[in-house]
Parts: C-alpha cells; structure tokens; sequence
C-alpha cells in the first residue's frame, strides 16, 4: 500500500527536482539583479522603488509555484482562496496605512 | 490510504467526505496551518505598514543609509535562499522513502537558518555598539520590531525543526511524519518570502 502511495497519490506535494532547481535558480537571478540595481546606481526615487517591488513580488510568485506547490494543489483550491484572501487583507493594511498616514491633509 | 478498504476507512469516507474521495485528515491539517501562514501574512503586512510609515522618522539619530552594512545581509539573504532549497531538497528525499537523506537535507537547512540568525544577531550588536538601540527613534523601534520578528521565527523554526528530525530518526517517514515534514517546509518558505520583502523593503531600499 504504502508503495502505490508513493507512486501516485494526486494530492501529495511532490514537486520536483528540476522544478527545486529551477526554482533556486531564478530565486538567485532575482536577487542578485536588484543588489546590482541598487548597489549601482541605475535607477533612482520612484521608479528604483517600483522596480525593487516587481522583482521582490516576482521572487514571492517563485516561491509559491515552485517550493510551496501552490500549483499542485487538488481542485477545491482551498489555499490559493486563502491566500487571495490574506493578499487583500495585505494590501488594504499596507497601502492604506501608507496612503493614509502620507496624504492625509488634516494632519498635516 | 485511498487503496486501504478497511471497514473504518469506508465508514468515515462515507461520514464525511459524502462521495468518493477519502478522508484526507493530513491534507486537512496542512490546510490549517496554511490559514496559520496567512494571519503570519497579516501580522508582517502590519508591521511593514508601521516600518514604511516611520522610516523617515529617525529623530536626529542615524538613518538606514548610516547603519546598514549590505554585505553581511546579502551574505544571509544568499544562506536562507539556498536554505529553502535544501529544504526542499529534504522534501524530495522524504517522497523517495530516503529517511538519511530527509535527515540530512533537514540538518543542512537547520544549519544555515542558525549561521543566518548568527549573521542577524551579530548585526543587531553591531548596530547596538553604535548607539542605534530600539529606542533610539521610531524608525529603529519598527526595524527591530520587523526584522527581529522575522528572526525570532526562524529561531522558532530551528527548534522546531530539530525536533522533528528527532521524532523522524525514531519514527521514521509515516504519514503523520510526512505532514509533519511538508507543513515545515512551507513554513520555511515562507519565512524566506518574508525576508524578501524586508530585504528589498528595509535594505534594498534603505540604502538606495
């Protein structure tokens, strides 16, 4: 029993060792093109900022796809719900401290 | 566990999942501690939101451009991304039955978590040793509340993990252990995620 488990079982995260590396390897190549973004020079205020965050979003999609196997999971995708669901929480907090707390007029 | 028709098995199949599937008691605690990660999510959310809010407010004392020394935190950002592939290379071994392996893949992983929290304590007395405590401005109250809570995680995953490699070299790869095994490492990869963002938040940005 447990041998026809190892070999298909469809809801067990499995990945790969191809997918891993994969994985790591875009994993490094975004972060070492941000360093040398930064540590360069190239780009500057807004559009340095925007860049960095493309590049940190894009190194979160890596790490969901690839090692926490967030495309495997089986059909009523319970996580990726949930996790949509965090997202919004996130960004509702973030932007809407920072958009708050940075043009509110009365405070000023 | 679906081949296993064992009266038991088909019962509860039939409590609970309705229509063919079976239980999946694992998968449900996996999907338990998912719902743990996304109240992480909001917890750092909250405190990246206080962190960019106050990073300008550094009261006369030193700013992100005075304090942070980048080669030490790309040395770590560099250890905990190859760490999150030796977990996962832990993973692979444990669906290949390989428990040596599983266990030494765990060690590595464990290993370069404790090398990144060195690295991250010695630049907090680092830092210290230049006056830039936590209640020296606002903006060092939110940097150390952000990335301490980020390493006081990952020491919370080192124990944790040593533990589980224990339990695994008396119990060896069951399905209890397996779980086990896949809910740390989406732990860890998640707390690599997070450190992405303080790396590009705090650092990457700071110093820019």
């Amino acid at each position: 029993m447990a041998h026809k488990e190892m070999t298909h079982s469809p809801e067990e995260t499995h990945g790969s060792f191809k997918a891993y590396t994969l994985g790591f390897v875009f994993s490094i190549v975004l972060t070492v093109i941000p360093i040398a973004i930064v540590m360069n020079g190239w780009l500057e205020g807004r559009a340095n900022a925007i860049m960095l965050m493309v590049f940190a979003v894009l190194q979160l999609a890596i790490q969901l796809l690839f090692f926490m196997h967030l495309r495997e999971e089986k059909k009523p995708r319970y996580n990726l719900i949930s996790l949509v669901f965090g997202l919004v929480i996130l960004l509702v907090i973030v932007a809407g401290s920072m958009w708050i707390m940075m043009y509110n007029m009365v405070a000023v | 566990m679906a081949q296993s028709h064992t009266p038991e098995n088909v019962n509860q199949a039939d409590l609970h999942a309705e229509h063919h599937d079976h239980v999946d008691l694992e998968g449900v605690r996996t999907f338990g501690f998912w719902i743990y990660l996304m109240t992480d999510v909001i917890l750092f959310g909250t405190f990246f939101a206080t962190y960019m809010v106050l990073q300008g407010n550094t009261n006369g004392g030193p700013g992100p451009d005075d304090l942070f020394q980048m080669n030490g935190v790309i040395a770590s950002t560099f250890i905990l991304l190859t760490s999150s592939y030796t977990c996962g290379l832990a993973l692979l071994a444990m669906n290949r039955g390989k428990l040596k392996a599983l266990i030494g893949w765990l060690g590595v992983t464990t290993a370069l978590g404790a090398i990144f929290i060195g690295l991250e304590i010695s630049e907090f007395i680092h830092l210290v040793s230049e006056g830039a405590t936590m209640g020296t401005s606002a903006f060092l109250s939110a940097f150390y509340t952000l990335v301490g809570t980020h390493g006081l995680h990952v020491i919370v995953g080192l124990v944790w993990m040593s533990g589980l490699m224990i339990q695994l070299a008396r119990k060896g790869i069951t399905p209890v252990t397996k779980r086990k095994v896949n809910i740390i490492s989406l732990f860890w990869h998640f707390l690599d995620v997070v450190w992405i963002f303080v790396f590009t938040v705090v650092y990457l940005m700071g110093v820019s």
